[in-house]
């Protein structure tokens, strides 16, 4: 390895954490003012111009506030979790491409971290790592609700993980690669989520569940298990869950627009590099707008129906779509995946309608 | 330090048969949910056996928000006693005020004049609506909609504007007095109500839209929290959480008082007994606390708010000034108050929660000897370990938020 390229790590890797640790905290800023707008209130306004200095005033009181230890506690576990669940938040973008290669200085750079050739599987195995984060911090706290949300959030994982990995598999077989930015350039045409409109819903989902965010926050899940496996943390380490929590959903909305939404493709992009971190930015920012939104309207999911969800009406879904895409690549009618794709939610979408009503006459 | 009375030791024994077998031999989890706990509504606390998630048994421990309210009120005069009323259950307190006024005017025979008497149905109903706004908002916020939180608070504060129109105070207000109200309502009291019934029923829309064909609200709601109707009678169950089960008992129905007679109403009741019929019922209630709103407003009558019997009504300011009776009346109306005739006498409203009751026992003087008050959410606080068995932590949350308690109503 020759010296520039260690250099250029260093400074991607460099302006990649700086950029995710500010969108992190810009992220609480725009979903505060987000949900703000939503409910009709008005948000965070007072620090800075239109509140634009809140973060910074969240972080330094977070910074140094008391970190209080119980006495319960296992200590190194308890101080471990949180630092278990931030680092895969971090490092899940790594494969995430921003854009093309370009030309700095004579030397061709790429514009992503590493462009590993499983880009998808190392997403998924990193991403889950978080979870152990969630479910020893529950278990250290020695705290009776701690622990249950510590439960919860691994009777999520196992139910949403399946369907999110084949929705990643549909993604895999209709770009024939799992290199992330051969996955960008198979939407050269057309962009994946035409072709494959439900496996974006269902992964949107999977998504929502794997940040314990929206109708899926059971972990924490504040009126049920008052703040769940967050209950006994203060100080920094509480901010470290939310910093993991809140990266995560840029790191996971990056991911997104990546494998469904064109990634940094967009109009002019072969033109103009520059625009590709720009298409980028603004996909993400809708999905994450998307995401609040979503938070703002819906009640949340009791943690069984999840499972039910997860199991029964995710799983089967995801697996058709991906009998269905494979099915249209060997028939080499690309025509059919949209179609039946949307015929299979359809399907679905029908038994969950079933089984509400099957509940509304049985009660 | 040694206490002038003995106060009585509970040993573990004694309370053992809260709980199963099981949580003594340490295989259920018991979790103490509460008294601080954000979906308990103030401070019940409810002592849970759990099986994983699953509730074996459910032991709600009242009694942390006890304010000697009824006690205090031997201690002072009929007029001055109704201020704590407010206080019982402050999502209601014109209610509260309202029963208490009418089990007073009772045992001294005081006619309330027409006026008055409708002003008080239509304040009475928009402080149901504000009541049932509080219930929508924070039994949706239970099962995490938290937006209907806000838009219901939104609304509620149109409702607290005008009662601060009307008496100065946004909650507790003391407007109504044995014998009327305090004084007539300003002149912009009727557009302040119109407002109110041009806007809600789009605003009630609105929040259906958010929730009652929302399948994620379904599931949570649907076959949650079931009471059959005769369980609900035997545990004296009232208001909208009995009328969620199938009986059709409102006190406005049945045993009218201040003229709601006069009114075109119905009583909305669902069959199913469960979280969504109850949520069902309620909605339907605010629509209906509409319609009599607008009748009692089309109709409302000229004329005084008071009664013109000075030993139980203070004079007006004006005639104190110029007539030394009246000034006489006055003075002694707030030093000594009036003399309520020996005997006791129960009088029930019909509060957003239930059944609201105040009984007064009085020795003859100008203090009440005993007041007794019979609150809906203390009796329907009582059936629910009933409908929590067998269901998960987050349908307990949804059934708390559905029956409607209110912690000062409970302890008093």
């Amino acid at each position: 390895m020759d010296s520039a390229l260690f250099w250029e790590m260093v400074i991607k890797s460099l302006i990649l954490i700086l950029v995710l640790l500010t969108g992190f905290a810009y992220l609480t800023y725009y979903e505060r003012r987000g949900l703000a707008r939503i409910q009709s209130r008005v948000g965070p306004n007072r620090a800075g111009p239109a509140g634009l200095l809140q973060p910074v005033a969240d972080a330094v009181k977070l910074i140094f506030k008391e970190e209080f230890i119980p006495g319960q506690a296992y200590r190194l576990v308890f101080i471990l979790a949180p630092i278990i669940t931030v680092v895969p938040a971090i490092l899940i973008t790594a494969t995430v491409p921003w854009g093309g290669i370009v030309t700095i200085g004579g030397r061709e750079v790429m514009l992503s971290i590493a462009d590993v050739n499983v880009g998808v599987l190392y997403i998924m195995s990193v991403a889950s790592i978080a979870v152990y984060g969630i479910v020893l911090g529950g278990w250290a706290s020695n705290n009776k609700y701690a622990m249950m949300g510590g439960l919860r959030s691994t009777a999520q994982m196992v139910s949403y993980e399946l369907a999110m990995g084949l929705s990643f598999v549909g993604v895999i077989l209709l770009a024939n690669s799992m290199r992330m930015s051969e996955i960008v350039e198979a939407q050269r045409g057309l962009w994946f989520v035409f072709l494959q409109p439900v496996g974006a819903v269902v992964f949107f989902f999977a998504t929502l569940a794997e940040l314990n965010r929206g109708p899926f926050d059971m972990p924490e899940a504040e009126q049920e298990l008052s703040a769940g496996f967050n209950v006994e943390y203060s100080g920094m380490k509480f901010a470290l869950f939310f910093m993991a929590e809140y990266t995560k959903m840029v790191s996971m909305s990056a991911i997104i627009a990546t494998l469904f939404w064109g990634g940094y493709r967009g109009p002019g992009i072969d033109v103009y590099w520059w625009l590709g971190p720009i298409y980028m930015f603004v996909k993400i920012v809708i999905i994450l707008g998307l995401m609040i939104w979503v938070r703002a309207s819906w009640p949340r999911i009791r943690y069984d129906r999840l499972m039910d969800l997860g199991w029964k009406i995710l799983l089967p879904l995801a697996l058709a779509l991906v009998f269905i895409a494979a099915t249209g690549i060997l028939l080499e009618m690309m025509w059919l995946v949209p179609l039946l794709s949307i015929g299979a939610g359809a399907i679905a979408v029908h038994t969950i309608n079933l089984s509400l009503r099957r509940k509304a006459n049985a009660r | 330090m040694a206490t002038p009375y003995a106060l009585p030791e509970v040993t573990l024994d004694q309370i053992k048969h809260l709980v199963s077998q099981r949580a003594l031999d340490g295989e259920t989890v018991l979790l103490n949910m509460g008294p601080q706990h954000p979906s308990t509504h103030g401070v019940l606390r409810l002592l849970l056996e759990l099986d994983g998630e699953t509730i074996i048994t459910c032991v709600p421990d009242v009694g942390f928000l006890h304010t000697g309210i009824e006690k205090n009120m031997e201690s002072k005069t009929y007029l001055k006693a109704e201020v704590m009323t407010d206080r019982l259950d402050y999502l209601n307190t014109v209610g509260n005020n309202f029963a208490y006024c009418l089990a007073v005017e009772k045992m001294i025979n005081v006619d309330v004049p027409p006026r008055a008497q409708a002003i008080r149905v239509i304040l009475a109903e928009l402080q149901r609506i504000a009541s049932h706004l509080i219930w929508l908002a924070t039994s949706s916020l239970d099962v995490a909609a938290m937006s209907v939180f806000l838009y219901a608070f939104r609304e509620r504060e149109i409702i607290l504007d005008i009662l601060e129109l009307v008496s100065g105070q946004r909650m507790m207000t003391t407007y109504i007095r044995p014998g009327g109200l305090w004084r007539d309502v300003p002149v912009e009291f009727d557009d302040a109500v119109r407002n109110v019934l041009n806007t809600f029923p789009k605003r009630i829309d609105e929040y259906e839209a958010l929730l009652t064909k929302n399948p994620l609200f379904l599931d949570r709601t649907l076959g949650i929290g079931k009471m059959t109707a005769e369980e609900a009678i035997q545990w004296g169950v009232t208001g909208s959480t009995l009328r969620g089960s199938g009986p059709d008992w409102d006190l406005r129905k049945k045993r009218p008082y201040s003229g709601y007679e006069q009114y075109d109403f119905e009583v909305p009741t669902e069959t199913e007994g469960d979280v969504y019929a109850r949520y069902l019922v309620r909605i339907k209630e605010m629509r209906e606390s509409l319609k009599i709103i607008e009748q009692a407003l089309n109709k409302l009558p000229l004329g005084p708010v008071r009664s013109n019997d000075r030993k139980i009504v203070p004079p007006p300011r004006s005639e104190i000034g110029t007539s030394m009776e009246s000034l006489i009346h006055h003075f002694k109306l707030w030093t000594d108050g009036f003399d309520v005739p020996k005997g006791s006498l129960y009088a029930a409203v019909e509060s957003p929660r239930g059944e609201l009751g105040v009984f007064i026992e009085s020795d003859g003087g100008p203090k009440p000897y005993r007041v007794h008050w019979r609150t809906p959410s203390y009796n329907n606080l009582e059936a629910l370990p009933d409908m929590t068995e067998g269901l998960l932590i987050a349908d307990l949350v949804a059934i708390i938020g559905s029956i409607d308690i209110v912690l000062g109503d409970v302890d008093r």
